[in-house]
């Protein structure tokens, strides 16, 4: 036995390469993820400081700050770069990490393969920002890009834009595939698929639905181009297409996408609130169905975006019931999590607030989703502030601090130093505070009838907007509070023991912290 | 390395590659080549640099794969990769093939869309009496000859009969599907010679296939006002096939490739993935074709 341990270490000699090279040419998962988890924070920064260009417009009521054509450029952008630039990176760069040292595998399935995953990235996100110096101004369209806003409507920068959205959507289809290859294939011996940390098994879920929509969002995306530029007309009524059409296929990936955006963060929740529950996860066995459940349902709700835009009775009633039976399987999830806390020895630290406050406002926006899923009550909601209150409570506390209680649970184990929890709480309570006082007031003027993506509003909104605007900010500027954190984990701090948590388990905690270049080359055998 | 317990063999991690970040490089280079191409055609000029930085960027790609395939073979060949290896492999090759059949379905369901619900209302069917007042003259009926505004979108003059070359190249696609299996029977029975021939067999039906098929959109284009810009019926038509036709041809290179590799005598009996991946993609293209003669060219 020792021999061949010898033999794989002999084999595993290449620790990192030094220099900038190191991270253009790796094929290591751990320095994969981490490029994943910088460009996305980079990311986050940027769309949000497109957020805080719209939240200071929106400050007052009347034009003050920017022009509507550059506002509307602000909100499409915005939205682009927070799905596919900061929360889809930010779970692909956690996978990446976590996931070969939760099965005990040595790498991903594909080193290679996984480097190309990323480093698209930066290709077609440059490519994306590129478009709003060119002639005619970046995407205007919302980030939905509705034919024919986005084609016949559109400025000439949108060629490239549908070229930026085929190269991330390459990327995600690899690193999808990886994944999938890395669960199925790299286990440990033992580890049988009802052993594996939820955080694996959402993201098993969330891969397959990658590799079922992306290709569709990339089918959209090539009938904008041919209408545009080859004279096709499938989003033109006057060559017998249909601009309606186009809100189909995009739906349907657009709502397994919000499920890829939140079903990682389902599963890291329910590795961390167990670990400072000190009490095992209620009902793994439902939690891995109701995935599954979530996952099997988001290919029958699309039509629930499109409730005004004119489809049949019997769809508006199909679509609506389909929508509301998704709330079965999450309830089931919300009803685990606050049994896992039920009699648990609890602490809050920084993960556990994150976790804690996921639950609680994940569930908020949960509820409003479902006052949009009636078809009759949409009618009044839609295209309101109300819906965009709705996405950001289930993205913002739900997607974003699921990744920020990640990063702190797993913080000790990337850096092998602990984060400065004052910091970190500090961190927790401003982006609390900021985030409800952004998003919650949009509720009332949404119900009151104030519409999305407009740069100018009725005077009677003027003061929640302005409340909306402060938590904006104060939400904004606290991220840099983050990356300090950040920062100042990785030059120094306490040490981190192999396992810096009392209640956590799992074979992450089992390698040293930091943990070495290469782990798990002999696969750890799992009871 | 065979009598070593399956559970205990090295999985492979390759060393450092610059091949990832050539290929974002080829792909970035050829999407805004492509890119300023178009959008410099659609403004009325000429391609300008756009086709030379394209170019530029297909090159850096083919550069990329020949150099990335290599380090595979190569590694291969060095006994390197193990049976667990071979299955992230299959695994992979699996996926990618489910994602190009959810690319397929994106446009057999626009297809679709539009012959059962979208084509009728426009018609006037159903409740939506108001989109008939857009062109009230207009009927729906498929193949779809006279489009709603004919002044911009003139209809074909007729549509390609299922019986001739599409029926013709429905028998020689299956056929190569047959060959090609024939191919890995010989394979895995250690008959290289009839291997050889039956994937040469293989690559000349797909070759054939590809011909017929640049003949009848020629014939398309030139006798049946058939095009791109004939409305939905041209747009589906030709997004479906010329997609196919590009998977085909894509297809084919890589049986090419395989054909050379047999032939330079790469492949064992028990260890082929490469070939058996191949092999898979054809199968795949053959079986979206069944779907685009039903649903396109018969239905």
């Amino acid at each position: 036995m020792s021999a061949v341990i010898d033999h794989h270490h002999a084999d595993h000699a290449h620790g990192p390469a030094k220099g900038l090279m190191r991270w253009v040419l790796t094929t290591n998962h751990k320095d994969i993820g981490s490029m994943y988890l910088w460009f996305s924070f980079a990311m986050f920064l940027l769309g949000g400081s497109m957020a805080m260009v719209i939240r200071a417009e929106l400050f007052q009521p009347g034009l003050q700050l920017v022009q509507p054509e550059f506002f509307n450029q602000m909100t499409t952008t915005h939205g682009l770069i927070m799905v596919f630039g900061a929360v889809m990176p930010a779970f692909v760069g956690l996978a990446n990490w976590m996931i070969p040292l939760m099965i005990g595998a040595p790498d991903m399935a594909l080193p290679r393969m996984n480097n190309f995953s990323f480093w698209l990235l930066p290709a077609a996100f440059g490519l994306l920002l590129s478009t709003l110096f060119m002639e005619g101004g970046g995407p205007n369209f919302g980030w939905t890009f509705y034919a024919p806003l986005s084609t016949t409507y559109a400025p000439p920068s949108v060629t490239f834009f549908i070229f930026a959205i085929h190269l991330a959507g390459i990327s995600s289809i690899m690193g999808a595939i990886n994944i999938i290859a890395t669960v199925l294939n790299l286990r440990a011996p033992g580890m049988t698929l009802m052993k594996m940390p939820l955080f694996v098994w959402t993201w098993l879920i969330t891969a397959f639905l990658l590799i079922a929509v992306m290709p569709v969002l990339a089918g959209a995306v090539t009938m904008m181009l041919m209408d545009i530029h080859f004279g096709t007309s499938f989003f033109n009524a006057a060559g017998g297409g249909d601009p309606v059409m186009f809100q189909h296929i995009f739906w349907f990936f657009g709502h397994p996408e919000v499920y890829i955006m939140i079903l990682p963060a389902f599963g890291a929740v329910s590795m961390i609130i167990p670990a400072f529950s000190r009490k095992p996860l209620f009902g793994y066995t439902s939690m891995v169905y109701a995935t599954g459940a979530i996952a099997f349902l988001s290919f029958a709700v699309w039509a629930h975006h499109m409730f005004t835009v004119g489809i049949p009775l019997t769809g508006e009633l199909f679509f609506m019931y389909a929508t509301m039976l998704i709330a079965v399987p999450t309830g089931v999830k919300v009803f685990n999590w606050v049994s896992t806390m039920f009699r648990g020895s609890l602490t809050f630290e920084a993960p556990m607030l994150f976790s804690v406050a996921f639950v609680i406002l994940f569930t908020i926006g949960g509820f409003s989703g479902l006052m949009l899923a009636m078809a009759p009550a949409d009618f009044q909601y839609h295209d309101t502030y109300f819906v965009v209150a709705h996405f950001h409570y289930v993205l913002v506390p739900g997607a974003i601090f699921g990744i920020f209680a990640s990063a702190y649970y797993w913080l000790p184990k990337w850096t092998g130093f602990m984060y400065d929890e004052v910091l970190a709480k500090t961190h927790f309570w401003m982006s609390f505070v900021g985030m409800n006082l952004a998003f919650f007031p949009m509720h009332f003027v949404g119900l009151a009838g104030m519409p999305r993506r407009i740069p100018d509003y009725n005077m009677m909104f003027a003061n929640f907007n302005m409340v909306s605007s402060v938590g904006a900010f104060m939400f904004g500027a606290t991220q840099l509070l983050f990356l300090y954190i950040v920062i100042k984990c990785i030059r120094g701090g306490p040490k981190a023991a192999a396992n810096p948590w009392e209640g956590a388990e799992g074979l992450e905690w089992t390698v040293p912290s930091p943990a070495p270049y290469h782990t798990f080359t002999t696969p750890p055998e799992v009871k | 390395m065979a009598s070593h317990d399956p559970s205990h063999e090295i999985y492979y991690v390759p060393p450092q590659s610059k091949w990832p970040i050539v290929g974002s490089l080829g792909l970035l280079v050829t999407v805004f080549g492509a890119g300023t191409m178009m959008n410099n055609m659609s403004a009325g000029s000429d391609g300008g640099i756009g086709h030379w930085v394209l170019l530029a960027g297909l090159l850096i790609i083919a550069y990329m794969m020949f150099g990335w395939f290599s380090n595979v073979v190569t590694e291969s060949r060095q006994g390197l990769y193990s049976a667990q290896m071979d299955r992230s492999f299959r695994m992979g090759m699996g996926w990618f093939i489910f994602s190009e059949v959810m690319f397929f379905a994106a446009f057999f369901g626009a297809l679709f869309y539009v012959r059962m619900l979208a084509g009728p209302w426009l018609g006037g069917e159903g409740h939506k009496a108001q989109t008939e007042m857009l062109w009230p003259e207009f009927e729906f009926v498929w193949p779809l000859l006279q489009n709603p505004d004919p002044a911009i979108f003139p209809g074909p003059t007729e549509t390609i009969s299922p019986w001739q070359l599409p029926l013709i190249n429905t028998i020689i696609l299956i056929s190569s599907s047959v060959t090609v299996t024939f191919a890995h029977h010989a394979l895995r029975a250690a008959k290289r010679t009839a291997l050889t021939l039956w994937l040469l067999l293989t690559v000349v039906l797909a070759l054939i296939f590809l011909t017929l098929q640049i003949m009848e959109y020629i014939h398309a284009y030139n006798d049946l006002g058939l095009t791109l810009d004939s409305g939905i019926y041209g747009a589906t038509f030709f997004m479906l096939t010329g997609f196919h036709g590009f998977h085909v041809a894509m297809g084919t290179l890589i049986l090419s490739i395989i054909l050379i590799r047999v032939m330079k005598g790469h492949f064992t009996p028990d260890n082929h993935f490469g070939f058996e991946a191949a092999a898979w993609y054809w199968h795949f293209v053959d079986v979206v074709w069944v779907g685009l003669f039903i649903f396109v060219y018969v239905v």
